[in-house]
């Protein structure tokens, strides 16, 4: 059963990775890295070998409760938010220390996103905010480091953070404004004609808005790293030539720091667009 | 760009973000995480945070507020110094004014008395001009009489002339 699961590992790779881009399609292409008895050419890429859940201990087939390197990144990341968020302010100073600081910026910041973009009365919401991003932010950043594994570049976890979001926005909003709620699909500045087609638009990009928030932040971290794993591969088989790969990975890595921020900026700001929506749905 | 890539690779069936089997694990960690960083910020950090903030914001209020009421009371001891300079300045000249009335005052009555003593040596002195004026007069007269009478004696020695019409006569002149 596991030589099963592993085989099938190698082949969903390879195709995984000759489906990725041109470049590593083209790189994937001479792999024989599952056909025995046939010689691996140099060049072997297997861009997406990072992102697969694997268990920590012993083997077998993963199930809902196994460690797995995606549990201990993620609890990494719970670690890394409380040595910023508790361990850093422990000081309560009044004139905070560097660590204070980097805490209480990151607490003003998502404060002040939720307050200007979704109103005072979505501070209720703020922990829960602060927890989306917190997380995002932390993952992303872990992410970055060699050899570690991205949680936020799976789907799994980024659409059920999303559907989160969504399932409470949604109950939010019929909570709050009841029937009302449903005025968000009837513009009502638009022409009595254009409204029903309109609704039909809105209601559509309602349903769209967790998938589209989920697929963002995944796809963002999976290409970066992919790319980056793509550029490494052509690295270790050009010798002096490396040079340039390793330019490009460092350009590369400059570029996915930006990203794995932004991204998680990104998905904070949504949800907190998506609940002024639910507080105060009239367009 | 991202979410063309992901849809195009979303179609294969070999990325290791759709191995369906692996997503309950995912999920259920995730969860954990997500409830761990919740119960961390809302039970710890985030009311910390908030009293720090709520904490310096009292602070730089109230140091603020010192801050003003200082300033307020420099700006009234200033006044109350100004207030005395110019009582003092006006003191200073209300004394310099007296000083000055009285000397001109004592300068007024030394001067009347000069005057009146120097208008009494005037008189005075007027006095004897007249006297010895008049004592001139008499004397001038008698000359004239004298030598009117010598002068008569010379060129009319038989005609000794009358005293009195001669000093009439002179006298007449003399006043004429």
């Amino acid at each position: 059963m596991s030589e099963d699961t592993a085989t099938n590992g190698a082949e969903t790779l390879a195709e995984g990775g000759s489906n990725h881009g041109g470049d590593a399609a083209a790189a994937v292409g001479g792999s024989s890295h599952d056909i025995p008895g046939v010689e691996p050419s140099g060049l072997q890429i297997h861009p997406m070998d990072q992102f697969i859940p694997e268990r920590l201990f012993g083997e077998g087939a993963i199930a809902w409760y196994t460690p797995t390197n995606v549990s201990l990144w993620m609890l990494l990341a719970v670690l890394a938010v409380a040595l910023m968020m508790v361990v850093g302010t422990s000081g309560r100073a009044i004139i905070p220390s560097r660590a204070q600081s980097i805490a209480e910026l990151a607490y003003g910041f998502v404060r002040k996103m939720v307050e200007d973009v979704a109103g005072r009365d979505a501070l209720p919401f703020f922990p829960y905010i602060m927890t989306l991003f917190m997380f995002i932010v932390m993952a992303n950043f872990l992410g970055l480091i060699p050899m570690s594994f991205s949680t936020t570049s799976h789907i799994a976890v980024t659409a059920v953070l999303a559907l989160a979001v969504f399932l409470t926005v949604t109950v939010v909003g019929f909570v709050k404004n009841g029937t009302k709620f449903l005025g968000l699909f009837w513009v009502a500045s638009a022409p009595l004609a254009l409204r029903p087609v309109l609704a039909i638009i809105e209601l559509i990009s309602y349903f769209v808005r967790p998938v589209s928030h989920s697929i963002r932040l995944a796809g963002n971290i999976m290409a970066g790293h992919a790319v980056i794993k793509v550029f490494a591969g052509f690295a270790g088989v050009l010798g002096v030539g490396s040079v340039l790969p390793i330019f490009a990975i460092t350009a590369v890595f400059g570029l996915e720091v930006l990203v794995a921020f932004i991204q998680a900026y990104v998905f904070t700001i949504l949800t907190c667009v998506y609940l002024k929506d639910a507080l105060h749905p009239s367009h | 760009m991202a979410v063309d890539a992901t849809e195009g690779a979303a179609s294969a069936p070999g990325m290791p973000q759709l191995d369906f089997s692996t997503f309950p694990n995912q999920i259920f960690w995730l969860v954990v995480a997500i409830v761990a960083i919740y119960l961390i910020l809302d039970r710890v950090a985030l009311p910390r945070i908030g009293a720090v903030l709520a904490e310096r914001q009292g602070t730089i209020t109230n140091d603020i507020a010192a801050a003003e009421d200082l300033k307020r009371q420099a700006t009234e001891a200033e006044t109350a110094y100004n207030k005395a300079l110019a009582d003092a300045r006006a003191e200073a000249q209300s004394i310099a004014a007296e000083a000055r009335s009285e000397i001109m005052a004592e300068l007024d009555e030394a001067t009347a008395r000069a005057d009146a003593e120097i208008a009494a040596k005037a008189a005075e002195s007027a006095a004897v001009i007249d006297e010895i004026r008049a004592g001139a007069l008499e004397a001038v007269e008698a000359v004239a009489k004298d030598t009117a009478q010598a002068i008569v004696a010379k060129l009319a020695p038989g005609a000794a002339a009358d005293e009195a019409d001669i000093a009439s006569a002179v006298e007449a002149r003399v006043r004429g």
